[in-house]
């Protein structure tokens, strides 16, 4: 799950050369055919039996999905789980930002290691995890929180920096303890590098803790995900892709909105 | 610390070198100790200089070399086809605008989506070998590549692009003159960030489908329970990373040397 952050901006009122409903109408076209030759694939017989489904299949799948109360059972154990872990990862990624960003040298020494250690594929970690915290939630919590701890780390030492010397001068010469140049200053200032560390943090946790489900779990979504490989019960698994992507693609959107509304509600 | 560093001759990047790398060592030789002293369990973490004694083994026994190579193949070809794919796509939606404004933010969308979860998906399609893997990781990386191509092309200045016009250049040297020579920064921060989520995924998926390369040697030694040799291959997936985050930087600056 990447934030790449880099969705050109749209033109202002009245100055691009497509109307609204010109790219709606594309839009919908685009769709209807995506759906037309998936439809006429799955038709075709030219894939082996059920790799692509029928729609109608999926969309029975879907239903039926939605409507098994033993689904939400599992969607609450992986969501409680990247829960705890963007909870851990986060207020540890964001206390060590706030270490190496406030001391030039310790920030110079450590965060190489944060650096080289934050696009290592985390799953390789997961034996380790095991071992440490059994086969249970604890380990795929773990997986999160160390999925989360460096986006969010990096981000805060990087906000950390770009605090204005002079709102620091001031909580100094104030005389204000650590703990309130941290919720004084430091954190009010350094909102919007948070909210996006939280932002990848989020993505990389529901990676980690999904991809751990999927390895070695007998709950939660990656675990049902794999159980419907297992058994070849694709039209179900594409539903589940399907309500995945949206919860994970809504969730992103939502903590960028947070971000956003904050930004313009402090302007 | 700096002052006092400063007046002693030592710059404060040796200073700074030298504190981690001596935390580092500090911590290992802590960790040796407390497993020594029965304080944490060795069954559960080995002691590090079993981990340093396992590295001979691993190199020579479970031939890295070899999985090392084959990773590096996965990863060339689907890097291949994230960067042909990536700035085509991406060249295309600049130059079709109305298909631009329509699919941008699908494809933000599929850039923040967790693409790694469709392995079992990719499983059933291409089957279990490096293909499914290879599709893997250019699923991941392709959408970073394509949006920060086309937010590199429509950054262009307005300047520039009239000045091409002022030449008269065709469209193709307004497109290699001016263009892309602008849209180059962005592009490269679309390609590092593709082949980050590429590289993650490629060995992610060796991983979980016990497939491939150095993915599979970190499966395969954990289910023998060999706990040095675990640790000591994921540091050196560690050190692959570094190298690769490193290599993508150099190859950057050579590309890019005025950067």
């Amino acid at each position: 799950m990447a934030e790449t952050g880099s969705v050109t901006a749209p033109a202002p009122a009245g100055m691009s050369r497509f109307p609204a409903n010109r790219v709606l109408a594309l839009r919908i076209c685009i769709i209807v055919a995506i759906l037309a030759v998936w439809e006429a694939t799955a038709a075709s017989g030219l894939l082996y039996r059920d790799v692509v489904p029928s729609l109608g299949k999926i969309a029975d799948a879907l239903a039926a999905l939605l409507s098994t109360p033993s689904y939400y059972w599992h969607l609450g154990v992986t969501a409680g789980e990247i829960g705890i872990s963007l909870l851990i990862g986060g207020a540890a990624g964001l206390a060590v930002g706030i270490l190496f960003g406030s001391h030039r040298l310790l920030g110079r020494a450590f965060e190489p290691y944060l650096y080289y250690l934050g696009p290592t594929p985390k799953i390789i970690f997961f034996p380790i995890m095991i071992m440490w915290f059994g086969v249970g939630p604890g380990s795929k919590i773990a997986m999160g929180v160390i999925s989360c701890f460096f986006p969010v780390a990096l981000s805060a030492a990087a906000g950390m920096r770009e605090i204005d010397r002079v709102l620091i001068r001031v909580g100094r010469s104030f005389r204000a303890s650590t703990w309130q140049m941290v919720m004084k200053i430091y954190l009010p200032a350094m909102r919007q590098p948070i909210v996006n560390g939280l932002r990848l943090g989020l993505g990389v946790a529901i990676i980690g803790t999904l991809l751990a489900e999927t390895k070695l779990s007998n709950r939660g979504i990656g675990y049902l995900i794999i159980q419907a490989y297992s058994l070849f019960d694709m039209p179900k698994m594409y539903a589940m892709l399907i309500v995945l992507f949206v919860l994970s693609i809504g969730a992103n959107a939502l903590v960028g909105r947070i971000g956003r509304f904050d930004a313009a509600h402090r302007n | 610390m700096s002052a006092v560093s400063a007046r002693r001759g030592i710059s404060e990047g040796t200073l700074a070198f030298f504190l981690g790398f001596g935390a580092l060592v500090i911590f290992l030789l802590a960790v040796e100790g407390l497993i020594r002293a029965g304080l944490i369990n060795r069954h559960i973490v080995p002691m590090p200089s079993q981990v340093f004694g396992a590295f001979e083994r691993v190199v020579l026994e479970e031939d890295v070399a070899g999985r090392f190579r084959l990773t590096f193949i996965e990863a060339l070809a689907s890097g291949a086809m994230i960067a042909v794919v990536g700035i085509g796509s991406g060249m295309l939606l600049y130059r079709f605008e109305l298909w631009r404004r329509a699919t941008e933010t699908w494809i933000a969308a599929l850039a923040s989506a967790p693409t790694v979860l469709m392995y079992p998906l990719f499983l059933v399609i291409f089957g279990r070998n490096a293909w499914t893997i290879i599709m893997m990781g250019f699923a991941a990386g392709v959408p970073a590549v394509t949006l920060k191509t086309i937010e590199g092309l429509v950054g262009t200045r307005r300047v520039f692009i009239n000045v091409g016009r002022a030449f008269n250049l065709t469209p193709a040297q307004q497109f290699t003159k001016i263009l892309l020579p602008a849209a180059l920064p962005s592009i490269f921060v679309g390609l590092r960030l593709g082949l980050i989520f590429m590289l993650i995924n490629i060995v992610g998926v060796e991983f979980l489908i016990n497939f491939g390369g150095l993915g599979q040697l970190i499966n395969d030694l954990a289910e023998r329970y060999d706990l040095p040799g675990t640790y000591a291959t994921i540091f050196f997936v560690v050190l692959v990373s570094v190298c690769f985050f490193v290599l993508t930087e150099r190859v950057e600056r050579w590309l890019r040397p005025g950067a």
